[in-house]
C-alpha cells in the first residue's frame, strides 16, 4: 500500500537582497575581522587564526556581479593553538613561510544565491600551489556596513600543508575548517585620512 | 569487627590492579611526552596520556563508590597506632590524588586551548576558556601533585612489602586474587 503524503506548499518569501539605499562597501575593518581555522588533532578540534591579513574589496549587495575581492594572508602571523605548534607550522613541512610567506585569494565571480547568501569563486595560491575555490558566503548588513562571513574545508594534504612525518591524517586530520568574518563599511564620507564616517548629531 | 571481611572483594582487587597498571603507564608517558620535540608521535602520546587520565578518574570514582558500600578489611590487630594513622592518611591521599591529578590535567588542557576527547570519540566539555597564565599555573599544579603521588606510591609499595616480608601478615595477600588467609 502506498501512503500518500500531502505536502503543504510553502511560499518562500525571501527578503529583498538590496538594502534600502544601494551602498558599495570598500573598507574592511581588519581589527574586527577574523581569518580562523579549526584543525583536528587526534580527534580534538584545535582553534587557530591568522593575525595579519589584508583585504581589498568592492562589494555592492545590489550588484554582486560587479563585486571584487582579494585577500592576502601573512602566513607567519599564524596562531595554531600553542607556542610549540606556532614554531612548527611556519617550517618547511607546513607553510614554509620563508619561501612562501603569503597566501592569496582573488575573486573572479560572486553570485547571489538568495536572501543573504552568495557564492564566491576564485583562485587561491598557497605554498606555491594554485586552486579554484568555490565557497558560500553570507552578508549581514548592520548599520552603515555589515559582515561577510563564510568558510570552507581545506584539504591540507592537497596543498602540501603538513608533509613528511605529518602526512598521516590519523594524527592531524586532512580536513581543516577555515572560517572568516570581515566587517565591511562604506568608504569614508570625508577625505580625511583615516577618518571614521561622521556620526549624525 | 565481625562485619568486616578479611580480604578485599574481587571487584576491589580488579579496580586496584587495573588502576595500578594505568597509573604506572600514565606517569612515564607524561614525563617522556613533555620532553619530546613536536612530532605526530608526541601528539599521539599526549592523547594516550589524557585518555589514561580520564579513565583513571572514572575508575577512581567507581572505586570510591565501591569502597563506600563494601568495607575494606581491618588492619592487623598488632599494628601500632602511628602506622594505622599513616595507612589511613596515605590511602585517603592516594584517592584524593587519583581524582585531583586527572582533574588538574583536564583543566590545564582546557586552559591551554586543547579539549580532551576521550579515546578520540567522547568530548569532555571545557570548564575553562583559553587562558595562558592559568594554564601554566595548572601545569605546575599537575606536575607537583604527580610528584606527591609518585612519593606516596613508593611509600605504598614499600609498606606493602614490609607487611609481607617483615611483619609476615596478610596486608598484601588480601589484595591478591586466589590467596587465602593463612
Amino acid at each position: 500500500m502506498i501512503a500518500r503524503l500531502t505536502l503543504p506548499v510553502l511560499a518562500l518569501l525571501l527578503p529583498s537582497a538590496a538594502p534600502a539605499q544601494a551602498a558599495e562597501y570598500t573598507r574592511v575593518l581588519t581589527e574586527q575581522s577574523r581569518v580562523a581555522f579549526v584543525s583536528r588533532q587526534m580527534g580534538v578540534p584545535v582553534e587557530g587564526q591568522f593575525r595579519r591579513f589584508s583585504v581589498q574589496l568592492a562589494f555592492d549587495p545590489a550588484r554582486p556581479e560587479t563585486a571584487r575581492a582579494s585577500l592576502e594572508i601573512d602566513l607567519a602571523s599564524i596562531d595554531a593553538g600553542s607556542k610549540e605548534a606556532n614554531e612548527e607550522v611556519v617550517g618547511r613541512n607546513w607553510f614554509n613561510v620563508r619561501q612562501f610567506p603569503t597566501a592569496r585569494f582573488q575573486s573572479t565571480g560572486l553570485r547571489h544565491l538568495g536572501g543573504n547568501r552568495y557564492e564566491l569563486r576564485g583562485p587561491m595560491t598557497l605554498k606555491g600551489r594554485s586552486g579554484e575555490l568555490v565557497l558560500p558566503i553570507t552578508f549581514t548588513p548592520a548599520g552603515a556596513g555589515g559582515a561577510i562571513e563564510g568558510g570552507f574545508v581545506l584539504r591540507r594534504l592537497a596543498w602540501g600543508i603538513g608533509e613528511g612525518p605529518w602526512g598521516d591524517p590519523d594524527t592531524v586530520a586532512d580536513e581543516v575548517q577555515v572560517k572568516f568574518r570581515f566587517v565591511v563599511a562604506e568608504a569614508a564620507a570625508t577625505p580625511a585620512a583615516g577618518g571614521k564616517p561622521a556620526r549624525k548629531p | 569487627m565481625s562485619t568486616r571481611p578479611d580480604r578485599y572483594t574481587g571487584i576491589a582487587q580488579a579496580l586496584h590492579w587495573l588502576m595500578a597498571v594505568l597509573i604506572l603507564a600514565a606517569l612515564p608517558l607524561g614525563w617522556v611526552m613533555t620532553e619530546m620535540d613536536l612530532s605526530p608521535l608526541k601528539l599521539r602520546l599526549y592523547s594516550w596520556h589524557k585518555w589514561l587520565g580520564v579513565t583513571v578518574f572514572m575508575l577512581a570514582v567507581l572505586r570510591l563508590a565501591w569502597r563506600a558500600t563494601h568495607p575494606a578489611p581491618a588492619l592487623p590487630a598488632g599494628m601500632p597506632g602511628w602506622q594505622r594513622a599513616a595507612a589511613g592518611i596515605s590511602h585517603a591521599l592516594l584517592y584524593l590524588l587519583m581524582l585531583a591529578i586527572p582533574l588538574s590535567g583536564w583543566l590545564m588542557s582546557s586552559a591551554k586551548g586543547f579539549q580532551t576527547v576521550w579515546f578520540g570519540v567522547l568530548p569532555i566539555p571545557d570548564l575553562l576558556g583559553r587562558d595562558e597564565a592559568l594554564g601554566e599555573w595548572l601545569n605546575a599544579a599537575h606536575v607537583w601533585l604527580t610528584y606527591a603521588l609518585a612519593a606516596l606510591l613508593l611509600a605504598h609499595v614499600a609498606a606493602a612489602l614490609k607487611h609481607h616480608f617483615v611483619d609476615r601478615d596478610d596486608v598484601l595477600t588480601r589484595m591478591l586474587p586466589g590467596h587465602r588467609k593463612p
